[in-house]
């Protein structure tokens, strides 16, 4: 999804680093990477460490960071959008003017992103960026502890037990799609989009699944 | 014996009631060392509750969670996670400096963001879920 951006700005001082929150690991990753085959580095997140340590709760999110290392934009959904929940949940056709409105929206999330690279426009200032950053709470710190343990246990096959801590860290932490989806069943197409899914972005109401940077063309 | 996952890695030692183990794999696993006033590292020493030491023993369970970090195992007490507080992960972010982390990709290789100091580095996440 991003070799379009990175090829875009290779002659810049800039990468794209893209990590997989999955705790299949190297072997369920390997397909999509291959598929994508990157000249960009792509990492494997077993554990969510990525997620536990910048306060992720969904993919895809961005973080920007400037070459002195540091955040100068927190992590925000990264050109994706709620226009899926307007899909046909038969045929998952999306009606063409949705269709439309999302791939302007990645475009523009793109555009910012270059313009970024190439003038520095779109950083925060720090006081701005420490307001956006995620509020880390003991239930989520519990949460990711709990997690760990979840994916150690599933990892060394014993699922059972696994699935108890993997639920205890999406009842401390609900708004994390990631831990949620990553524990739950996967459809015929292999994503956890089963009616459990649907029924738990049905109960977002006006919250929004993919909320959406403070960015032009938003 | 008992499986540790913390921040570092995953660490088999000895175990015994729980989490008491000896102080030099306290060590090993914590970076903590103990001493008579209690746990210290550098110039910081906490003290530990007299039930939390026990002969050369140490319950690191009940040292971790005394530094306001979470602590979680499994049914049979073999594994533990011992976890980040959120204090810390707060404050991690709180000085907008990206926390550094190293993850392999396909071939095993490691990467760590750090080495990429002196690039602008867009940053993401995805999965196959």
């Amino acid at each position: 999804m991003w070799q379009d951006l990175h090829e875009s700005l290779k002659t810049e001082n800039f990468t794209v680093l893209a990590v997989a929150e999955d705790s299949g690991g190297v072997e369920v990753a390997r397909p999509w990477i291959e598929a994508a085959s990157p000249s960009y580095p792509c990492l494997i997140d077993v554990d969510h460490r990525l997620a536990a340590l910048y306060g992720m709760v969904n993919v895809p999110q961005g973080v920007w960071i400037d070459e002195e290392g540091r955040i100068v934009r927190p992590p925000e959904t990264a050109g994706y959008t709620d226009h899926f929940r307007r899909m046909d949940p038969v045929t998952r056709a999306l009606p063409p003017e949705a269709a439309a409105a999302r791939a302007a929206v990645r475009a523009a999330y793109m555009d910012a992103v270059r313009d970024w690279v190439r003038t520095g426009r779109h950083a925060l200032d720090p006081a701005v960026a420490r307001a956006k950053l995620p509020e880390i709470t003991p239930e989520k710190a519990l949460a990711d502890a709990n997690f760990r343990l979840g994916i150690w246990l599933r990892r060394a096959g014993r699922e059972e037990e696994a699935m108890e801590f993997l639920a205890e860290a999406s009842r401390l932490h609900p708004d994390s799609w990631n831990f949620w989806r990553q524990a739950a069943d996967k459809n015929e197409t292999g994503l956890a989009a089963g009616p459990e899914f649907w029924e738990r972005v049905s109960a977002l109401g006006d919250r929004a699944y993919y909320p959406q940077p403070d960015l032009p063309g938003f | 014996m008992a499986v540790v996952l913390t921040e570092s890695g995953a660490f088999t030692i000895a175990a015994k009631d729980g989490l008491y183990v000896s102080a030099a794999d306290a060590e090993t696993v914590t970076g903590w060392a103990l001493k008579p006033e209690g746990m210290c590292r550098d110039e910081l020493c906490v003290p530990l509750a007299s039930a939390a030491r026990r002969g050369g023993a140490v319950d690191l369970a009940a040292f971790w969670r005394k530094l306001g970090n979470p602590v979680v195992s499994d049914r049979g007490g073999e594994v533990w996670v011992l976890g980040t507080g959120a204090e810390s992960r707060a404050d991690a972010l709180a000085g907008l400096a990206a926390p550094d982390f190293s993850l392999p990709d396909l071939d095993g290789e490691m990467h760590t963001l750090s080495a990429l100091r002196g690039k602008k580095v867009f940053l993401t996440t995805w999965a196959s879920w």
